[in-house]
This record gives C-alpha cells, structure tokens and sequence, in this order.
C-alpha cells in the first residue's frame, strides 16, 4: 500500500483507495479514468505565520490570549454578581429584562473569552503545518472477514440454526410476537368510549342558550345588530367542572348578523336562523383552527391559520384555501325571554374531516 | 501527556512535582482501562479543515447547549396539565385559568433569576441545532460526501434532522400557551385525517377528545428522555462512523483520495474544536441576553377558542404547514362505502413523507446510476457534479416554497397583496420553481465548469494591457502555476452506461432505466483538461 504512491502525488482524485490485488479493486464503472490525466502537483511549499517568524508576535499572541482567558474569567465574575446584585422584583418586568441581560453578557462574555482564546490559541501558537495520515479501505482486512465468516459458520453448526428450521422458524415467530401485548397495552391510553360518537357530538341542544365567550352571559336576539360578530359557547360550558376545553373545542360557534336580503339560505334550512341572525361552528372544517376573522362588509370568515376563507352569505362554503368543506351551521331560534337557543345539536360533526365522519 | 514523553528526555531532566502526579495519575487510569490504546488511536488523528466542515459542529455543539439549558428548566418546569388560577408577579395574566404547564413556565421566564434567560437560550440553541443540521446536510449533499462508504452516516445524519424537527415540535408544545396549543390542534385535525385510525390515533395520543390532559405530559416525557435518548445514540453512531470513515477533504495540492491532510487531534484541532464549543455557546447566550423568543406571556393560555392573526410555527416546521396552506379548497372525497378521504390534508402529508424519504436515499439512487464501487473521500466542487447540483437546487427550491407558504398571509400583509395572489403565485414556485432551478442550476454549474476549463488552459486575466508593435492591443494572461492548476482540473469525469444485452442476450427493462437515468446525469458533462492539452497549449 505503502510504495503505491510516495504520499506526494500521481492519484488523481477519483483514485480508489482500496489498492488491494486487482480481482479486488471495486469496478470504477462509469468513470473516465485518463492515461494523460494532470498529476497531483504534491504539497506545495509551506507557508509561515508571523508568529513562526517573528518572536515579538509569538510573545503578543501569548498576551493577547491570557487576556481573553483572563477577561474570561471576569464575565464569570459578573455574571454572579448580576446575579445577586439585580434580582428581579415582583411585578416589574424591567429587572426581569435586566437580570436577564446582565446575567447573559456576563455569561457570554465567560464563554467567548474561552472560545476566542482557545482558537487563536491553536491558529497562531500551536505547531503549525499540515500532517498526513493514510486512508485505508473501510473494508476490512481479507483475512479478518474470512475470520467472521467462519465464526458464523461455527457457531451455525455448533447451535444448529440453519438446521432445526423448526426450531428456528418458531423462535422468529415467538419474537414477533412478544411486542403484541405491548402494542395492546396502549388501549388505555384514552378512556374506554369509542371517539368517533364523542366526535359525532357537542353540548348543543334543543334550548340551549347562545352565550358569550368567555363570560357565559346569554345573548339576546336584540342584541346582535346588522354586521356585529359573536364569539359564542354554549350555557353552561363556562362552568364544567371537567372537559371545559374538550367540549369547548368542538361547541365554540361564530353568531353573526347579516342583511336578510343578502343572506341565501337553503330551502332545508330556511328556518335555521333567526331574522338575519345565523350561527355556524368556529372549528375549521381544515385541521380545527378557530376561524376567528369575520371581514364583516364582505360577510367573509378568515382562519388564521391556514387561510380558509368561508363565505357566510353562502352557507360558509368553502371561497379559498385547504379546507375541504362549509362550517357546520348551528340551526337557532329564540326563546320566550327573546334569548338566542339552539335548536338541537348540530346535524353533522364539527371540525376536521375523519374516515368515519360520514358513516 | 507525560507518559506520551520519550524516556531519554524524562531521564535528562528530574521531572518536577506536577509531571510526577500526572504520570502517577495516567499510569492509574491506564491500569485499569487501558486508556493509552484510545490515545494511540485517537490522539494524532488528522482532522481536514474547510469552512464548510465547522455546520456539523456548530449542530453537535447547540445540542449540547439545549442539553445543558434544558436540564436547568427540568428542575423548575411542571408538565401537568391542571387547571390553576394563576396568581404570579405577571399582572395582565392575574386571575385567569391556565395549566399548571403554563404557569410554571411563566414562573420559570418572571419569578427565577437567570430562567428566562435558560428558556431562550434553550429555544435559540434548539432553533440553531436544526439549523445547522440543515445547512451540515446540503453541504454533504453538495459535495457528493454522502457517497461511498459514507451512506449510512447520511442516513443517520437524516434521522438526526427528523429527531431535531421532532424534539423542536415537542418542546415548543410544552408550555401550553395559545400558540403552542394551536400547533398541537393542527397536528390533531392531520392525525384525523389518516385513514381508517385517525380518529383512534388523536383519541390514544391525546388520552382523550382534543386537548385532553395528558397531552403536555406524554410530550414531556418523550421531549426530555426518549427523544433526546435517540438523539444522543444517533450521535454517537455519528461521531463513530466518522471516525471509521475518515473525514472527507476538499481537492487540493498534495490530498488525495488516499490520505488525510490536516491538524491532528491533540492539540491543534482540539483546541480549536473545543474553542469552537464556546464560540457557540457564547454566541447563543448572547443572543438570547438581547432577542426575545416565544414570549409566551404575550399569548396567554390555550383555549381553542381564540386565535392571533399571522400565527405560525418555529422555522423549521414551516414548510410543513405551508404544504397545508397551498392545498386547493373541496377536495374531501366519501368513497362509495362512506368513508372520508380527506385529500386536502392527506396529500401534503403524503407529498411531505415522500419528499422527506427522497433526501434519505438520494445517496443509493445516485450509486446505482454511477455504478461506481469506489470509495470516495475528495469532496467534489458541486459544479464539478452539475446533475446533482441541480437536483440539490430543485430540492431546495421546492422547501423554500413551502416554507415561504408558512408566512403567506404575512406575506401579503408586509407586502399588501392579496393572499388569493400569494398563495397562487406560491403554488406555481412550488410545482414549477423546482424544474425552473433544475435547469439555471445545471447550465450554471457547466458555465463555471467551462470557465474552469479555460483558466486551467489560457491562465487568468491579468488586467495587464500591452500594446503590441503593430499597435494591437491585447490582455496579457498570466499562467496558473501547478498548485493553483491542480483546483480546477482534479474532478471525475463519468460517462453514460452503455446500454448491452446481458448473458441471456436481452437487455431488461432496469437495464434501460439506468441506463436512461445516467444518459440524463452525464450526457451533458465538461472533461477536466488533461496533460497533453495542457502541453499543446503552452506551445502557443
């Protein structure tokens, strides 16, 4: 390997380096090695740093890094005496910001005094010229292969494996099937109720009130004037005692207040809103964003998140962006006292799209 | 180091005190680990140096800073996600419901000297690691230091990137702000959308309907140990491999493809390398002394109720949520036995996997075309590679469009365009922009290929003027000389596969894909200048 090249030249650079016997050497296939390829020049001559040259520039780059170290040693100083010297005090988010600040610069200060030190250590100082070290081929050696290949052949025979297939056979299959019960014992991971029914349903009923998010106040039908937009919870919501979020993630409505004569409304739900007034969920039908910009001189639903646009003079169709479906409508009505109820629950799960959502 | 000293030095001078306890001390350790053989391997071994070589340290270093930083905001954080009433030093918060998650980590940024400074230390380090890992991987891609033997690193290395994206999307989760929980909701209406288990995969991960209350904990757990578990194994395969393989070297005078040239371990690239430790330290910790990142405080706590407009994720998630965002509308589809397909999200989830697996195997794709068996330690000039290159921009432009996508309603707001033209515009670049950069990328590298060429041929310009006795005047060029020369003429030079019938005397059809495939990588191909051009030429 050694007299194969002097270390100085004549491989060009898609040379193989595996330089074993010739039936050896991998196939270059495709590659153009050229009989009249330039050679490699070898080392050209050695460049010297100042530091190698003058010995005044050797003594200042000393200096120069002690100092660092040394001014590193102050940043850690300081960034303890930040520590102690500006606490933060309560409500007042300015010492916050100042103890973060100081205590950070006397941190980094600590730090790149080290780094910056370290490696004009090692440019300037420390022994300068390239060396060069041999490649070998990853491959390993021919006699240590032919080693691990008998290994296994030994040990083949002497336990039998390629032998007793039965035996070999049914050990892969206990293998496999030892993770199975593993796998089974993430069931438990959610409770036992099948998630597609609890999907399929929110805390919207028959006379339920319209009530403001978050406060839980009812809404009254005179309430909602032509272009007003009302973040909507069911009653009650604001005062589970569990699932608050749960059921808040899929009872969340928008309650806005159109025109009549700008409001199309489809001959099956003409009587799903009330004077002008319509409700549909505020989960993106999408990947179940709140869709919480309500443009109100185009009657335009916004989601923040992805750019759906649902156009709610139109039944909240779908205008622009990913989602793939109209924002469920809430089908209201009023109450005796003149309060926003629901009629029922909303007729088609809220939210993104699931394989059993339409089952 | 002492017992490294030959002993006819050591015998000349009496040691003092210090070199007798350090030799006492090396002599302990080696008697019971045999610590020098790890010396002997290791100590001199010559690291190559190139700019370019410094993107996979700084990664592996900003690793060790979101280690050190996050075990720091271990001891203060608590992942529970029950519900409190917070009532700490934060007055706009005062009062209302948040998790305990919540409140811990606003305790964490207001109530504890030096936390919030660890919690952006901890999100700048992890911001770079992932950064650093992507820049570390186009450079490998670039210069071919994927190829043999080095696939499998490439492999780690990408599941290195996944488990940075993995553990970045898990910790910004944790602190069950508004925002975080609405990147957790996205995630959730993706998992639905998985056929046939959907429902049952968000129900099991959540414990519950969305949000539920495991959530925070289950990330927690896979943030702080498993995760960062791998992590620290992959590395390690990582560093290994690197070892056994040898670090790749960039063509120059006297490297070649069977050495190694540059600063042994001990001292200099140690030195250097452990001084870069810090350089990166320092630098994050100044930043997070000065920027702010995910101020949580401005968000409140989740509720799936409210959303701020221009919400989007930490960078390297982007392009993700782009895809989601460049979908166009309706494309649910029920099948005739009523199940829903959800198109619109399962593309891009698709498209993502593909794209994601493309990068992973780029490297066996790219040896099977070659055909090329031989171990490659020269990292290649990416012109000197034009096909390559190319597919390496095409790939990078198609990320950048997605991850353009991200902010395009910041987009149009910065800019006040419409979203319906940004999206639209966005869209194009993302099926059109890869193919347009496919081909400037490959002209461009020919081009430079060509300039190479005749520099290597003709010299450079001098910007010497000479007048010429018949009043011609003329640039004198000026000659390269053998170490400048070597640069640009020492590349590999491949040719397409001839297409021939095998022993059966047919020629099979993965025959003819290959050998259409390396038609398209090397029809169009420069030749490095040989030594008779060369000659030639210096008799003009």
């Amino acid at each position: 390997m050694s007299d194969a090249h002097d270390g100085h030249g004549g491989e060009t650079a898609g040379k193989a380096v595996a330089q074993l016997d010739d039936h050896q050497a991998p196939a270059p296939a495709v590659a153009v090695v050229r009989a009249d390829r330039i050679e490699n020049p070898g080392f050209p001559p050695e460049r010297l740093r100042v530091t190698d040259l003058d010995p005044k520039k050797e003594k200042q780059a000393e200096r120069t890094i002690s100092l660092l170290f040394f001014l590193s040693i102050i940043g850690s100083v300081l960034a303890v005496a930040a520590y102690i010297l500006f606490p933060i005090e309560e409500g007042d988010f300015g010492t916050v910001r100042i103890n973060n600040m100081l205590l950070g610069v006397g941190i980094t200060l600590g730090l790149l005094g080290i780094g910056i030190g370290a490696v004009h250590w090692s440019k300037a100082l420390m022994h300068g010229h390239e060396e060069v070290e041999e490649r070998h081929p990853t491959r390993g050696s021919d006699e240590s292969r032919e080693r691990a290949v008998e290994i296994f052949s030994e040990a083949n025979k002497e336990s039998g494996f390629t032998r007793r297939t039965l035996m070999r056979n049914t050990m892969i299959g206990a293998l496999i099937a030892t993770p199975i019960p593993a796998i089974a014992l993430f069931r438990d991971l959610a409770p036992a109720e099948d998630p597609v029914a609890l999907l399929k349903h929110t805390m919207w009923d028959t006379g339920v009130r319209l009530t403001r998010d978050p406060s839980g106040t009812p809404i009254k039908a005179s309430d909602v004037t032509i272009g007003s937009a009302f973040h909507v919870i069911p009653e009650g919501l604001a005062e589970l005692e569990s699932h608050r979020l749960e059921e808040k993630a899929k009872a969340a409505v928008l309650l806005m207040r159109l025109p009549v004569d700008e409001l199309n409304e489809r001959e099956d739900r003409a009587s799903w809103s009330y004077d002008g007034i319509v409700a549909y969920s505020k989960i993106c039908t999408h990947v179940g964003c709140p869709v919480a910009l309500y443009e109100q001189q185009t009657h335009h639903l916004l989601c923040p998140c992805h750019q759906s646009q649902f156009d709610v003079a139109n039944h909240c169709e779908v205008i622009f962006g990913p989602a793939a479906r109209p924002l469920p409508q809430l089908p209201i009505t009023v109450d005796d006292e003149g309060y926003l109820v629901a009629q029922s629950d909303f007729t088609e799960p809220v939210g993104p799209s699931f394989w059993e959502r339409a089952l | 180091m002492s017992t490294a000293a030959p002993q006819a030095e050591t015998s000349a001078v009496a040691p003092s005190r210090g070199m007798r306890f350090t030799g006492w001390a090396a002599n302990y350790v080696d008697e019971r680990t045999s610590a020098s053989t790890a010396v002997k391997a290791l100590g001199r071994k010559i690291f190559p140096d190139h700019w370019s070589f410094m993107l996979g340290e700084v990664a592996l270093y900003s690793f060790i800073v979101i280690l050190l930083s996050g075990t720091f905001l271990t001891f203060f954080f608590d992942p529970s996600m029950t519900e409190v009433e917070y009532e700490g030093s934060y007055v706009p918060l005062q009062g209302i419901p948040m998790s305990v998650a919540y409140h811990s980590a606003l305790d964490i940024s207001f109530e504890i000297r030096g936390g919030l400074l660890m919690r952006q230390v901890h999100h700048w380090a992890a911001l770079l690691f992932v950064a650093s890992i992507g820049l570390h991987m186009l450079r490998v891609f670039f210069t071919g230091a994927f190829r043999k033997p080095r696939e499998f690193n490439w492999i780690v290395g990408f599941l290195l990137f996944v488990m940075a994206m993995a553990l970045g999307f898990t910790g910004y989760s944790l602190p069950d702000d508004l925002l975080s929980g609405n990147g957790l909701r996205i995630i959730d209406g993706m998992i639905k959308a998985v056929p046939v288990a959907g429902a049952w995969i968000s129900y099991l991960l959540f414990g519950d309907e969305f949000p539920g209350t495991d959530i925070i904990p289950r990330l927690y757990v896979l943030h702080i140990m498993l995760l960062p578990a791998i992590t620290i194994a992959l590395i390690g395969i990582h560093m290994v491999l690197l070892i056994v393989n040898k670090h790749t070297q960039f063509a120059a005078p006297g490297r070649t493809n069977d050495n190694v040239v540059g600063s042994p371990v001990l001292p200099g690239f140690a030195a250097k390398a452990g001084g870069f430790f810090f350089l990166v330290f320092g630098v994050i910790v100044l930043i997070a002394s000065f920027f702010t990142i995910n101020p949580i405080w401005n968000y409140g706590p989740y509720d799936p109720s409210p959303v701020s407009a221009g919400t989007q994720p930490d960078w390297y998630i982007g392009f993700a949520d782009g895809a989601l965002r460049l979908i166009p509308p309706n494309l649910d589809w029920v099948d005739p036995l009523g199940h829903t397909w959800p198109f619109g999200v399962l593309i891009p989830l698709v498209g993502l996997l593909v794209f994601l697996a493309a990068v992973a195997l780029y490297p066996f794709f790219e040896a099977w075309i070659t055909g090329d068996k031989r171990e490659h330690h020269i990292a290649e000039r990416p012109r000197n590679a034009p096909v390559r290159t190319a597919i390496g921009a095409a790939g990078v432009t198609f990320y950048a469009a997605l991850w353009a996508a991200a902010s395009s309603d910041l987009i149009a707001t910065h800019f006040r365009l419409s979203i319906e033209g940004v999206i639209h515009a966005l869209q194009f670049a993302t099926i059109v922009g890869p193919f347009i950069a496919y081909f400037i990328t490959k002209r461009v590298c020919l081009a430079l290929q060509r300039k190479d060429r005749e520099i290597a041929l003709h010299g450079y310009e001098s910007g010497r003027i000479v007048r010429l006795p018949g009043g011609e005047y003329i640039e004198a060029h000026e000659q390269l000389d053998d170490f400048e020369r070597w640069r640009l003429v020492s590349f590999d030079e491949y040719q397409p596969i001839m297409l021939r019938p095998n022993a059966q005397g047919r020629i099979t059809l993965t025959q003819r894909t290959r050998a259409g495939l390396s038609r398209w990588f090397f029809e169009d191909r420069i030749a490095p200048v040989t030594k008779g051009e060369l000659e030639s030429q210096s008799h003009h």
